[in-house]
């Protein structure tokens, strides 16, 4: 599979990172050499191989239902670029 | 009074119980060595001195009552990768601009819990992309070892670069890392430092900012086998916070050290001898095998069939699971934002501003590989070559007990050198990647110096939850090798 | 299994010929199926240890890991994992052992982690179904397609600053059910019962408050429109509609937006919209970019939920008595008709409420003060039951006094306005008032000698037309203070007056 400049836009949208557009096309050759170096998966056998979905095969541990955690306004917002009244204050969105 | 940064780990623990220095000597000592060096080397990025010493002095109030802890006064560097409460954590990225958390690691709290004191952050490539320690937004490492006759900076490794760095030139008695395809073993090879990565959920991920969830475990540092043993005692543990954390005892590492070798099978796999590998590393590896057989250890011969598959396998899961991770780096409630037109130009322009090219990269790889119509193609097909992965190792174990290889395909090289190529940088990982992938232990430890003086160094890989026989490969390999040298 | 092999929505039945709409060029039939995000009930969130109650200072129910930071960590609550069992237990539905979280990548401001915690592939709940009551009054199975947990957002208040969206992410990271249905709806009124049964379910099953003016429970309703048995057409999504009205008149405009568009000739793009209560119309939601390449892969935080499955069997032993088997006791218990019976178990509230005004009375005069003559006050009051001035035990005191004869129903009324006014109950107003029926058939019957006497052209006149037997018994009753007995009245009235 190989990307072309405007997949490399669409992905950079996607993920939210601004690309000039004097530089899409290095990145999109830079991605390129990677993926092509990435196909050589394609020569495993991997019928009937069930994904390695984690690395510890354990079941997911659960807690109780309490609240312990929470109530702790100004250390949430201690570090936020713009605060107001007990909120984030992030650039206008719209639904 | 000798210079007291000469002392290890182990001796310094000594020391302290005999009351032959105070930890606030201890830690001035090693502040005073920060200062001659880090200008130079650029291992520490934040110094927390006042810090330091008023933990320093805390230890030494609790030791005077009887309290001592595993690491009671002991002066520790921090990848700069564990969230230290309110103390500025970058992750080595100028997108989390001056954010210092209000919460602490799992990991460090240990630490702190056994009395240790905390000398500062130390540099890492930035969000622990890289293996060399050159994606850092505040600039590289300089290994302190250099060719003999020369005054090229080299590389220190990556991404704990600033970790190997510090524990090699005596900046700290040990260091925490995070190693995540090779980012403590590799970096430990390069500096003549020992580097364990432990079994997945060995060590908490909670506080530790996340790279590749699936992949990431923290481990020491350290300039030998013992003062390791201790740290990643200090370390390991269950954590209730983070779910993938495992539930299991930890084990004395220190007491399996006396364990010897003797009948133990060691595994050498053909696979691991790839193109082009350098000679000196060959007879290393020959080296490593003869110490073990001298020790009273069996050699077989095994094949790891998938291996060539591990480094892609992991250049499409550790992007793709640093793609999802890397989100919440937004501005939106911390970090550095940087102002758009509306609130998709303010992510994006954030985004670009903050983060370096390597992690850009990845990040769009990792995207990419999960994007409509890929995601069967690429993710799932390398989670199922990781299975085989696996699987190798499964069989690999009924053949014998602990795997040596070497542990990086060359020795540090210049700064710069692999750069331009993200490939050529990758295959630095070729050894290391596919026990991140299997979440099975590794250590590296020192082995021999190659032609030019630079420190070489040999892994073993353990079983899952096997860090005993780690400990007691190692200890005999430390004692064969007698690598003494400084840099 | 592959990343696209989602069941696709499927459609075999046809609307009943009554549901169709006609139209110029023939008719119609509506296909809706409903998502219904219902809040899971739980003191905690579905990852962390923060507070899940409604309200609160903002940003004051937010634990480090709802705010996204740095090397947070995702660990679940077991209690809201039951909850989810015992919601799909509820709906007969299958339960899934193994089930699996995957992460739903987005950016928004109200998304700390830029993805939501989700089931994508591998949902706790699987098949199910809901019983309706569908506008010709027969009933139908809704099927549902399963049941997911996931993560709520915060909340973004865009009118604080004209310039800035103001973010509160108390709710970020509260428990949701996603509750799917199958396209198995065929008219507004079966969508918003429904929406109501569904609501009343889990009341009864307390895994969610269903208060919607919290947002506890909102539908996204899916509408589409064909040919009777003909090719699906393309589905529109209406998001977040939350009351059981909305849900009917949010189905009703949006089919016959569509149905208007295709008999012009257009074509339907399938979009997202949005309910406009005042207008009652739908209308465009501002398009997200790329809002629907989510990238789902399991969230590596997190391992394969694995249910044990003497735990389920414990919850399933240990359920309520749920809506429809409480509605067929009603009927059997109570002598209550499946209309009657129907409308007292739509609400838990209610179902309780009645069985304590019934206990010991009469069932069904029970029944009819509570639906018509309270339920009457209360909505012409503008008030719900949990506000009612009378109490069930209150209620059932009148009752009570109906049912062994004390007083009739006329006098009740009276006594129930001033129950209302005084806060008194029912025998302490009927004592003080002097107003017991009267049964002492001697009164009665000097009442009708002595209006007999008074009026003779009205006894012959009683003879030929038997409907004048009204005016004798009110006449009968305005001469005794509307303290007699009626029926005793009518049964002297008629010996006397010679009428069969």
């Amino acid at each position: 599979m190989s990307v072309d400049d405007a997949t490399v836009r669409k992905i950079a949208r996607l993920a939210r990172i601004e690309i000039h557009e004097d530089k899409v096309t290095k990145m999109a050759n830079e991605l390129n050499g990677i993926l092509n170096w990435i196909e050589m998966l394609n020569e495993v056998d991997v019928n009937g191989v069930e994904p390695m979905a984690s690395a510890v095969a354990i079941a997911l541990p659960m807690r109780d239902d309490a609240v312990t955690d929470g109530n702790i306004q100004s250390s949430i917002l201690k570090n936020a670029p713009k605060a107001d009244s007990g909120f984030f204050v992030v650039p206008k969105s719209v639904e | 009074m000798t210079n007291l940064t000469e002392l290890n780990l182990h001796q310094a623990l000594s020391g302290l119980a005999a009351g032959d220095f105070t930890s606030t000597e201890l830690t001035q000592s090693y502040l005073n060595s920060i200062e001659a060096q880090n200008t130079n080397l650029n291992a520490y990025l934040v110094v927390t001195g006042d810090k330091a010493l008023e933990m320093a002095r805390a230890s030494d109030a609790r030791r005077a009552v009887g309290n001592v802890g595993a690491l009671e006064g002991i002066p520790l560097g921090i990848k700069d990768l564990f969230c230290t409460k309110g103390v500025r954590t970058t992750a080595a990225s100028k997108i989390l601009g001056e954010f210092a958390p209000e919460y602490e690691s799992s990991v460090t709290t240990n630490l702190w819990r056994d009395g240790a004191v905390m000398l500062g952050k130390l540099n890492l490539d930035e969000f622990a992309m890289g293996s060399s320690n050159e994606t850092s937004a505040f600039g590289n490492v300089v290994n302190p070892w250099k060719r003999k006759g020369s005054n090229v900076a080299l590389t220190p490794g990556g991404s704990s670069g600033g970790s190997a760095a510090a524990v090699a030139a005596h900046m700290c008695l040990g260091a925490t890392a995070t190693d995540t395809g090779g980012s403590i073993r590799q970096p430990a090879a390069f500096t003549g430092t020992v580097g364990i990565k432990p079994t997945y959920g060995r060590c908490s991920r909670y506080g530790i900012v996340a790279f590749a969830s699936s992949l990431d475990q923290a481990g020491p540092i350290a300039r030998n086998v013992k003062d390791s043993a201790i740290m990643l005692q200090s370390m390991m543990g269950h954590d209730v916070k983070d779910s993938t954390s495992l539930n299991v005892a930890v084990p004395d590492l220190v007491a399996a050290m006396a364990n010897g070798v003797k009948g133990m099978k060691i595994g050498i796999p053909k696979e691991y001898r790839v193109d082009g590998m350098p000679e000196e590393i060959e007879s290393l590896w020959q080296q490593g095998i003869a110490w073990l057989k001298g020790a009273g250890a069996e050699i077989v011969d095994i094949s790891l069939p998938h291996t060539k598959y591990a480094l892609p396998a992991y250049y499409i899961v550790a992007p793709a699971e640093a793609s999802s991770n890397l989100a919440r780096y937004d501005g939106m409630r911390f970090g550095a934002r940087v102002d758009g037109n509306d609130l998709t130009d303010t992510y994006e322009k954030t985004r670009a501003t903050g983060f370096g090219e390597e992690v850009k990269r990845r990040i769009l790889i990792g995207t990419y590989v999960l994007s409509a119509g890929y995601y069967d193609a690429y993710y799932l097909r390398a989670q199922k070559v990781r299975a085989r992965i696996l699987e190798d190792f499964t069989n690999a174990w009924t053949k014998c007990d602990a795997i040596l290889t070497p542990t990086a395909p060359s020795a540090a090289f210049g700064l710069g050198e692999k750069s331009d190529d993200p490939i050529k940088m990758y295959l630095n990982d070729v050894f290391t990647v596919t026990a991140n992938l299997a979440g099975l232990p590794a250590i590296s430890i020192p082995a021999a110096l190659d032609v030019d003086g630079l420190p070489l160094g040999l892994q073993i890989i353990g079983k899952a939850l096997d860090e005993e026989t780690i400990y007691s490969v190692a200890s005999v390999m430390e004692q064969a090798a007698n690598f003494s040298a400084r840099p | 299994m592959t990343q696209t092999s989602v069941p696709a929505y499927t459609a075999f039945k046809t609307a009943r010929p009554d549901q169709w709409v006609k139209s110029v060029t023939g008719d119609w039939e509506i296909i809706v199926g409903m998502e219904v995000h219902a809040q899971v009930s739980a003191k905690s969130k579905l990852f962390s240890g923060a507070s899940a109650a409604y309200g609160g200072d903002p940003n004051s129910h937010v634990a480090m890991v709802d705010a996204g930071m740095p090397g947070m960590l995702p660990v679940i609550n077991k209690f809201v994992v039951e909850q989810a069992v015992k919601t799909g237990l509820g709906l007969g539905a299958k339960i899934n052992l193994w089930s699996r979280f995957d992460r739903k990548n987005y950016f928004y401001p109200d998304l700390p982690q830029g993805y939501q915690i989700s089931q994508y592939l591998y949902p706790i709940i699987g098949e199910g179904s809901l019983e309706v009551a569908s506008e010709d009054g027969s009933m139908i199975m809704v099927g549902i397609e399963r049941i997911h947990l996931e993560q709520d957002a915060g909340k973004s208040i865009h009118d604080l600053d004209p310039n800035s969206t103001y973010v509160d992410l108390n709710r970020s990271g509260c428990a949701l059910m996603e509750i799917v249905s199958k396209p198995d709806i065929r008219s507004a009124d079966e969508a918003a019962n429904y929406f109501k049964n569904l609501r009343a379910l889990v009341r009864y099953l307390e895994t969610c408050d269903g208060n919607m003016d919290e947002g506890s429970m909102r539908a996204d309703v899916n509408v589409s429109v064909r040919r009777p048995g003909g090719e699906l057409g393309t589905r529109c999504e209406i998001k977040n509609v939350n009351s059981t009205k909305f849900v009917g008149m949010a189905v009703n405009y949006e089919a016959r937006r569509q149905i208007e568009i295709l008999e012009d000739g257009g074509t339907i793009d399938q979009e997202t919209r949005l309910f406009d209560v005042k207008t009652g119309q739908t209308r465009t939601m501002r398009s997200k970019e790329d809002a629907h390449d989510y990238r789902y892969f399991p969230d590596p935080d997190l391992l394969p939920l694995i249910l044990d499955e003497a735990w389920v069997e414990n919850i399933r032993a240990n359920l309520p008595e749920l809506p429809a088997a409480m509605k067929a006791r009603f009927q059997s218990q109570y002598g209550l008709s499946a209309y009657d019976a129907d409308v007292l178990v739509a609400d838990k509230d209610f179902a309780v409420f009645y069985e304590e005004v019934a206990k010991g009375r009469d069932a069904k005069i029970a029944n009819s003060w509570m639906t018509v003559e309270l339920f009457g006050w209360l909505n012409k009051n503008g008030k719900e039951l949990s506000q009612s001035p009378i109490s069930a035990a209150a209620l059932g005191g009148l009752v009570g006094l109906i049912t062994d004869g004390t007083i009739n129903g006329k006098i009740a009324k009276d006594v129930f306005s001033k129950m209302i006014e005084s806060g008194d109950e029912a025998a302490v107003i009927v004592d003080r008032e002097g107003l017991k029926q009267t049964t002492d058939t001697g009164a009665i019957e000097a009442s009708i000698d002595a209006l007999m006497a008074t009026n003779p052209e009205k006894v012959a006149e009683a003879r030929e037309k038997p409907k004048m037997l009204g005016w004798w018994v009110g006449q009968v009753m305005k001469a005794t203070g509307g303290k007699a007995n009626p029926a005793i009245v009518n049964e002297i009235l008629k010996g006397k007056l010679g009428i069969e």
